[in-house]
């Protein structure tokens, strides 16, 4: 179950869904926890530093040790929350959190890596603004948390999320992947459509390659970080309106392990390639 | 690797390998000292090198040379609160021929005088090896609750050890020992499925040859 797709989807079709029997196969695991109480707790423990981090990062004087970045997601926020954003309010805050949440990470703030720090503000995003907009309860939230920690496992075991391995697409993509199942069932979405709203994401986001400038966490990991929770949710949606994914789940994470395998080092979180090149961003002396 | 992986872990950003996984070493390193820190050499290595600044890697290290867990907001001010406290530190590059590209080399002294030196990586995802201890060739990570005993390699060491945890009724998931030569200095680094008791590892401090006895927890 935790190397593939189809398999999660047999399991959850005997066990009433993806977040049961990511939470029976967690019980087997992982000797830290006892019962489902208790993984909840720690489940619920993550969201509420997921909530804080998104808070704390919407602060307009925040600044990262580089002073690279920090201070726009305040900027995001304002404008969704007056009527400016292109794509309406609900996707306004969305990005909005996304930059926030990535912000405070840069800044040395408390996040959650999800499924790592440099893309731990797509699933935060979503979920908390969905909560917001739906009002979806928090236990709601933790089983969508499970559904997100389900699909990152297979892409984990099956592919890669480190961006030194797999580029930005094992990062951010993942985080976008784990994040369209989440929002799909969130939605009512049934497992198969869960499945579907994560092959699109990774499809979209397939060969996204990882090129941080100076090596840091920051340009352009941050703005990726709302790219990628759009990606997201359009793909939730293409799921939710009843479109299937040509392509099946496990066959699409395979070959974004194969796309990440092809990527020059220089596009795999050296800073040497892409953004990380640019002139402007490494004062003429790039090579 | 499970859901608490993906999902997780709680940490002080930018970065799992340079921040989490280098508050990790520091707070290993200070672990196996067993005492406050007065004074810390931090050698960065390869990728730490170049962007220690950046990721915050010094301040991590730091800030786990004062016993902070990755998740401290604390650790972005730790060159303040060392200073108040009293630790003195240098950071400087340095290259290691063969190493991970974020290695760390630490010597960390106490106020008695003692002192231990630790090589370590940050492997990914805010998981850490340490590959070297006072100059010797180890290996483990810290990732379980992991006892580890400097002593000298003498006959009926590891029964002396075995005796104690099943005393204390504590089950050894995996054990590695470590030496330079026969009858010279050895480590022992057993991961434990549970917490032995304080008066058991007491026992262990007391076996003589042990030099140094540390349980981890980080």
């Amino acid at each position: 179950m935790e190397r593939s797709v189809s398999k999660l989807l047999r399991r959850a079709a005997e066990r009433g869904g993806i977040a049961a029997a990511m939470r029976e196969w967690q019980l087997r695991h992982d000797d830290t926890v006892t019962n489902n109480e208790q993984m909840d707790a720690r489940m619920r423990e993550a969201l509420a530093v997921m909530r804080d981090s998104a808070e704390k990062g919407l602060d307009p004087a925040l600044r990262s040790v580089s002073r690279l970045t920090g201070g726009n997601a305040a900027k995001l926020m304002q404008a969704a929350l007056s009527g400016q954003s292109a794509g309406g309010s609900l996707l306004g805050r969305v990005c909005a959190r996304a930059l926030a949440v990535a912000e405070c990470n840069a800044a040395m703030g408390r996040i959650v890596a999800a499924p790592t720090a440099g893309a731990c503000g797509i699933l935060p995003a979503a979920l908390i603004t969905m909560q917001e907009e739906y009002g979806y309860s928090d236990e709601q939230l933790i089983d969508a948390l499970y559904v997100a920690g389900a699909f990152g496992l297979v892409i984990a075991n099956r592919a890669s999320i480190a961006g030194a391995q797999g580029g930005c697409q094992a990062e951010c993509g993942a985080a976008a992947g784990m994040t369209a199942a989440a929002v799909a069932f969130l939605k009512g979405g049934t497992p198969a459509q869960q499945a579907d709203a994560c092959s699109f994401a990774l499809m979209n986001l397939m060969g996204l390659v990882c090129d941080p400038v100076h090596g840091l966490v920051e340009v352009p990991c941050v703005f990726r970080n709302v790219g990628a929770v759009s990606v997201a949710l359009s793909a939730a949606d293409m799921a939710l309106a009843g479109i299937g994914c040509p392509i099946p789940c496990d066959e699409v994470i395979d070959a974004m392990r194969q796309v990440g395998d092809a990527l020059p080092a220089s596009l795999r979180e050296t800073g040497e390639g892409g953004c990380a090149a640019c002139p402007s961003m490494c004062g003429g002396e790039c090579q | 690797m499970n859901v608490f992986d993906i999902i997780g872990p709680v940490m002080i950003g930018p970065s799992s390998s340079h921040t989490a996984g280098a508050a990790r070493i520091g707070r290993i390193t200070r672990l196996l000292l067993g005492e406050p820190v007065r004074t810390a050499h931090i050698r960065f290595h390869g990728s730490f090198a170049k962007t220690w600044q950046g990721h915050g890697a010094d301040r991590a290290v730091i800030g786990g040379l004062l016993g902070l867990n990755v998740d401290d907001e604390n650790l972005r001010r730790s060159r303040k609160l060392a200073a108040e406290q009293g630790m003195e530190y240098d950071i400087s590059p340095v290259q290691v021929r063969g190493a991970h590209p974020n290695t760390v080399i630490i010597e960390a002294i106490g106020g008695s005088g003692k002192t231990v030196t630790v090589q370590a990586a940050s492997v990914g995802g805010g998981s850490v090896l340490v590959q070297y201890l006072n100059g010797m060739e180890v290996g483990f990570s810290g990732s379980k609750t992991t006892l580890i005993i400097q002593h000298k390699d003498v006959p009926g060491a590891i029964a002396k050890v075995s005796r104690l945890l099943a005393a204390s009724r504590t089950n050894i998931a995996t054990m590695r020992v470590f030496r330079e030569e026969a009858g010279g200095r050895a480590v022992m680094a057993l991961e434990l499925d549970s917490v032995p008791e304080e008066t058991h590892i007491d026992a262990l401090r007391n076996v003589p040859g042990f030099d140094s006895v540390t349980l981890l927890r980080v």
